[in-house]
């Protein structure tokens, strides 16, 4: 099975999910029913990360049916979807979050840089510290700023003295563009910043750990367009180092902060392509129902 | 639609006036329940507050007499003949010396009228039994005094002292009850003459426990419980911190588990004899640790209070919140790093408390103890956690039940000292959980 995903994952132009695209969109029109397959180009470029496959059971509940996708290095891609869709489900699949939700069964090939990351060989700790997460709702340490930051590096022995963790965490915090605000209370506990900031100061937690990819789970969604914008900025610039895959119920963020964009809806990945496609020339009906607004 | 038109278009069934028309009849009826509401709980905080004001006062106003200690100044001659015949000034022989017969001696020169025996006796019964020992000690510390006659204010009798303050009980005959009229009067002449004195009440504080109530202290049994709970945090906190880490972190999932999570809130249930009999028969018997030993009792009342600390210790840990938790996993901590670098300092709170209200019940536990002859009769004050002890709550039940009435005031007294030791241990303890205690 591997292979042959393998091979349609290599595939430079996908004639076929084209023609899929046409016959899956009238099937769905017409019955109303569950795309069976994706629509566009799961690959990306430069791959990172490969999932072919996946699949999530949570219990009884099927919440990830077959889904294949990249994350490519130094881009953004943003996963969108109605509410309940599972695409938080799959981001948590990235970094094997799931594993500490007991009725959670995951299926599926999942690999980082060639690696696959639910191999018994793989340590969770490892991938975690290659793949860092920021939260939906900004959640610091009740810690100061600086040991919020620090914590990450210190666990996994980044830096020998105090000296180099000092540059780590203010590194850190001047990449998440939160240096300058905090630079006088570093000693201060970050549950006393504003949300905005937290979120920021999470980032700065996440990258302090220097991982490949960062997996953003509706970083913005409890802050104010002001603080999202400065998250959007952030994200930008991120993208030079980082591959990041981000969750967002805002078509607006997506838009303007991801290079691809893939939609998920009842468990499955609808449709995947360059964000600009996606937004302005979906090919499948239910994406083009979602990115108009007509549902979700 | 046609109901609708014979309303003749007014308004909806409901329109905005009828709600407002009924919502207003209904609202006085609302404010009314819910003033008196307010005032069922005012009611009961008062009651609350009225028996524990009289609880306070009976025992304030029964102890309180207990600090304070009548003492009577005598003139003593220490006849060098009585004490020490050959001159040697032998400690050895100073100490075993006929020092109550100096006393004996020195009332008799005061109140010389007193001739038969009986009066005697009456007479030498004024002075408490530890009086000599109290000259003895002045002796022994200053041999020069002997052959000189010095004033000494010594201990009185538990009668004497409460006929002092007022608190003797009348006998049936409506007299003087256990002191005589004669003793009486010789009180009334010794306080004219500036020779009875109320004082601090030093040895309640500094003593074991007596048989002559004026002795009898309390100290002995506040080192027992003490060390008792020593014992009890040291084994019962650590253990029950990590049976609820366990549980709540590490344990799989399974039937085991679900009976042992049955069985631990099952044992906070059980009563505290039964942990007694538990220790006499596992500390004691079987592994022959000694009896009436803080040690023993401090392992016991851990026991008694590792289901408590549990339950609390889990509900903490369970209220912990799934963010911190996903933070710590998302940059890369160990399930373990997870749980004691981030959710045990926020539980530690919680937990404190939990041990907190188990150390408040096992400080005024005395069921188990009776159990395991912490109920003795121990004049020693206990050196350490192995040397035979009471605990003030035992110490308090032995002094309720001895007949002589200067131990009413000292029951009351030791009842004032237990709710001390309790409000200081929980002081401590609120402290320590604001300092553990953070925002998140």
């Amino acid at each position: 099975m591997g292979a042959s995903v393998q091979e349609r994952g290599s595939r430079p132009t996908p004639e076929v999910s084209r023609t899929m695209s046409t016959s899956s969109r009238e099937m769905s029109a017409r019955a109303g029913q569950e795309p069976a397959t994706t629509v566009g180009d799961i690959t990306a470029r430069d791959p990172v990360m490969t999932v072919r496959n996946a699949n999530v059971h949570y219990g009884e509940t099927h919440a990830i049916k077959d889904v294949s996708l990249d994350v490519g290095r130094n881009e953004v891609i943003a996963l969108i979807g109605p509410s309940g869709c599972g695409k938080s489900t799959f981001l948590r699949c990235l970094n094997r979050m799931n594993d500490t939700i007991e009725s959670a069964r995951v299926t599926g090939d999942f690999r980082l840089d060639g690696q696959d990351i639910y191999d018994r060989s793989n340590d969770v700790v490892m991938l975690r510290a290659r793949i860092g997460m920021v939260f939906q709702k900004p959640n610091p340490f009740p810690k100061s700023i600086y040991e919020n930051v620090a914590y990450g590096p210190r666990i996994h022995g980044l830096a020998s003295n105090r000296a180099e963790l000092d540059d780590i965490v203010y590194g850190s915090l001047e990449r998440a563009g939160l240096l300058d605000e905090v630079k006088s209370r570093i000693d201060e506990p970050g549950t006393g910043l504003s949300g905005g900031q937290q979120q920021r100061l999470c980032i700065a937690r996440a990258i302090a750990v220097n991982p490949e990819v960062i997996l953003m789970d509706e970083p913005c969604s409890a802050l104010d367009p002001i603080a999202t914008a400065r998250i959007e900025d952030l994200i930008d610039e991120l993208t030079q180092n980082y591959a990041i895959a981000i969750v967002t119920h805002s078509m607006q963020q997506a838009a303007r902060v991801s290079q691809r964009t893939a939609y998920f809806h009842l468990g499955r990945l609808v449709e995947v392509g360059p964000t600009e496609k996606i937004f302005t020339n979906p090919s499948h009906k239910l994406t083009e129902d979602y990115v108009t607004g007509r549902f979700g | 639609m046609a109901d609708a038109g014979n309303r003749s278009g007014t308004a909806p069934p409901i329109s905005g006036g009828v709600t407002r028309a009924r919502v207003e009849a209904g609202l006085r009826r609302r404010y009314r329940r819910e003033r008196r509401f307010r005032l069922y709980g005012l009611a009961s905080v008062l009651l609350g507050i009225g028996f524990l004001v009289v609880l306070f006062a009976t025992i304030i106003g029964n102890g309180w007499s207990a600090f304070r200690q009548a003492y009577i100044r005598l003139d003593v001659t220490i006849d060098a003949a009585e004490i020490d015949p050959e001159g040697t000034r032998d400690p050895g022989v100073l100490s075993v010396a006929n020092y109550p017969a100096l006393l004996r001696a020195a009332l008799l020169e005061k109140f010389p009228e007193a001739s038969g025996r009986r009066e005697r006796r009456e007479l030498a019964g004024l002075l408490s039994g530890g009086a000599a020992f109290a000259l003895r000690d002045a002796v022994l510390a200053d041999p020069g005094i002997i052959g000189t006659t010095r004033s000494f204010w010594l201990l009185a009798d538990d009668d004497a002292d409460l006929y002092v303050k007022g608190r003797l009980p009348t006998g049936d005959d409506g007299e003087g009850g256990r002191l005589s009229s004669a003793q009486r009067g010789w009180l009334d002449a010794l306080g004219a003459d500036g020779r009875v004195e109320l004082r601090f009440n030093r040895a309640f504080f500094t003593s074991g426990d007596s048989r002559d109530p004026e002795q009898a202290g309390i100290w002995g049994a506040t080192k027992g419980s003490f060390f008792m709970l020593l014992v009890t945090i040291l084994v019962a906190f650590p253990l029950g911190v990590a049976a609820a880490i366990y549980l709540e972190e590490f344990a799989p999932r399974n039937a085991w588990v679900d009976v042992i999570e049955v069985n631990i809130n099952n044992l906070a249930a059980v009563p505290s004899i039964v942990f007694g009999l538990l220790g006499l028969a596992v500390f004691i018997n079987f592994f022959g640790l000694p009896r009436s030993a803080p040690l023993v009792g401090g392992l016991v009342l851990a026991l008694m209070t590792l289901p408590v600390i549990i339950i609390a210790a889990r509900a903490s840990i369970k209220a912990v919140p799934p963010s911190v938790r996903e933070a710590a996993l998302g940059v890369g901590a160990s399930h373990v790093q997870m749980v004691f670098h981030h959710v045990l300092p926020l539980a530690l709170p919680g937990m404190l408390t939990g041990a907190i209200i188990g150390m408040a019940r096992a400080l005024g536990e005395s069921a188990p103890l009776l159990m395991i002859g912490m109920v003795a009769f121990v004049v020693e004050i206990p050196s350490g956690p192995l040397s035979p002890s009471t605990a003030l709550p035992v110490q308090i039940y032995l002094w309720a039940d001895s007949p002589e009435r200067a131990f009413v005031e000292r029951t009351s007294a030791a009842i004032m000292v237990l709710l001390a030791f309790l409000l200081v241990m929980n002081a401590a303890a609120v402290w320590l959980r604001n300092r553990f205690e953070r925002r998140w």
